[in-house]
């Protein structure tokens, strides 16, 4: 497979923010209410995504090590900024909807953590698709789980009416409750048919200092010390080899 | 004056419950239910949140004030606020390190942890989006983050409660924490229409 698609395919398929990785929660419980606005969050970040990659790898051997996570929160509030304001001129009806979600676009862990995790370390190229096939992963699952939710809440797709008339819409599925229901059965159906999923620890770590289960993080390791933990993983390791080496010499 | 009183008070009660910032407008969702295992720990999640939102909320408006607004910069408001919150996560920890160890044990942990939570960024966009003086905005802030922090905390106490409960095997883990927000939510959503 072609290193690119490749790309893409890892985004969609084998990591997909969502389904597999649950990264990025806030914004796929709130704004799932509905398919299309499932479609403009998930766009919308697709576009941050693949600019934020694309221009951090294009000066990952500018930026100082120590101040990389200021760096990358500048690139992509700026990003953020101007998708806020294109879509404030040219789509408000998208705007209106998603409202405050959109610069919260700037505190999705999925952006953060492809940077860091990604851009930082490859190719102008790759990354760009990196970001591409994150992104369209993320606007996947958010369309499939706003088309449920909306198919079930309000007998709409879509904004058309496709459920026979006698469909009595279960309101509570476009409200809050049924966002964390819909997540809750979904990750249940993931345990239950044993599929690949962050929650259930079986899914592929992320690449993301926590390690990316924000279902399951209890707060004690946290990005900036990661490098830290690495290394001391790493010198016990070293200690206990040593040890067991000089076990098997005696 | 009575009627900013009270309209201040409908305010943060509405932060608090109506607009539960987790149930209901889904910020904060990962810590919520990462750091919600142990009543203990959630408390001490709850009170770091409610000091930094509501510092945040002072500090990002009065900013939004008193410099973006005069110099017409109101579309930088998303890069200021992020930087400033960062760097205001960064001082407070510094600061409570320095004067109050007993206080830093309590809440430093937890400090890092916040610069990331949506809600820090959230409150301060909604004060501005809304057109919040300085200190509507504190009271608003303070409202937003005790709703945080009665949800996590009674999030915690149930899931303690849950610990040695038979749950079917699909169920184990995260989809357990997820019905039971699901059936707090429902819960909350009773105080819609109080304000």
């Amino acid at each position: 497979m072609n290193k690119y698609v490749e790309r893409l395919y890892n985004g969609i398929v084998k990591e997909n923010p969502i389904f597999i990785m649950m990264l990025g929660m806030c914004p796929t419980l709130a704004v799932t209410t509905s398919a299309t606005n499932g479609a403009g969050m998930g766009l919308s970040t697709t576009v941050v995504l693949a600019a934020a990659n694309l221009l951090i790898s294009a000066i990952r051997k500018f930026i100082p090590d120590k101040v990389r996570m200021p760096s990358y929160i500048v690139v992509v509030a700026s990003l953020v900024t101007i998708v806020e304001l294109l879509l404030k001129a040219y789509l408000p009806s998208v705007n209106e909807a998603l409202g405050i979600y959109i610069p919260l676009i700037v505190v999705n862990c999925i952006i953060f953590g492809r940077v860091e995790a990604y851009a930082a370390k490859n190719a102008v190229g790759v990354s760009f698709f990196d970001g591409i096939g994150m992104g369209l992963g993320f606007t996947i699952a958010l369309i499939a789980i706003g088309a449920f939710r909306e198919l079930l809440g309000a007998g709409t797709l879509f904004g058309y009416g496709i459920m026979p008339e006698s469909f009595t819409p279960i309101a509570m599925f476009v409200q809050a409750p049924g966002a964390f229901l819909v997540l809750a059965m979904l990750t249940a159906l993931q345990n239950k048919l044993m599929l690949p999923s962050a929650t259930n620890g079986s899914g592929r770590k992320s690449t993301l200092a926590c390690g990316g289960d924000c279902a399951n993080c209890s707060g004690e390791v946290y990005a900036a010390n990661h490098s830290d933990l690495q290394k001391a993983k790493e010198i016990a390791a070293t200690v206990e080899n040593n040890a067991k080496k000089s076990q098997k010499e005696d | 004056m009575k009627d900013f009183f009270v309209n201040l008070l409908i305010l943060l009660v509405a932060g608090a419950f109506v607009n539960n910032v987790v149930l209901s407008q889904f910020l904060g969702i990962c810590s919520f239910l990462g750091i919600s295992n142990k009543i203990k720990t959630a408390t001490g999640m709850g009170f770091a949140v409610i000091f930094v939102i509501t510092m945040a909320s002072a500090i990002a408006s009065a900013i939004y004030k008193f410099v973006l607004r005069p110099l017409d910069l109101d579309y930088l408001q998303t890069i200021v606020f992020i930087m400033v919150i960062a760097c205001l996560v960064q001082f407070v920890e510094m600061v409570i390190k320095k004067f109050s160890p007993t206080l830093y044990n309590a809440l430093g942990v937890y400090l890092p942890l916040i610069t990331t939570n949506c809600a820090v960024l959230g409150v301060a966009l909604i004060n501005v989006q809304n057109d919040y003086d300085i200190f509507t905005s504190i009271v608003n802030g303070f409202g937003t983050s005790l709703g945080y922090t009665i949800a996590i905390i009674l999030l915690a106490g149930i899931r303690e409660r849950m610990e040695f409960n038979n749950i079917s095997k699909s169920f184990k883990g995260s989809p357990i924490v997820l019905i039971t927000a699901t059936l707090m939510a429902m819960a909350f959503y009773g105080f819609a229409g109080i304000v």
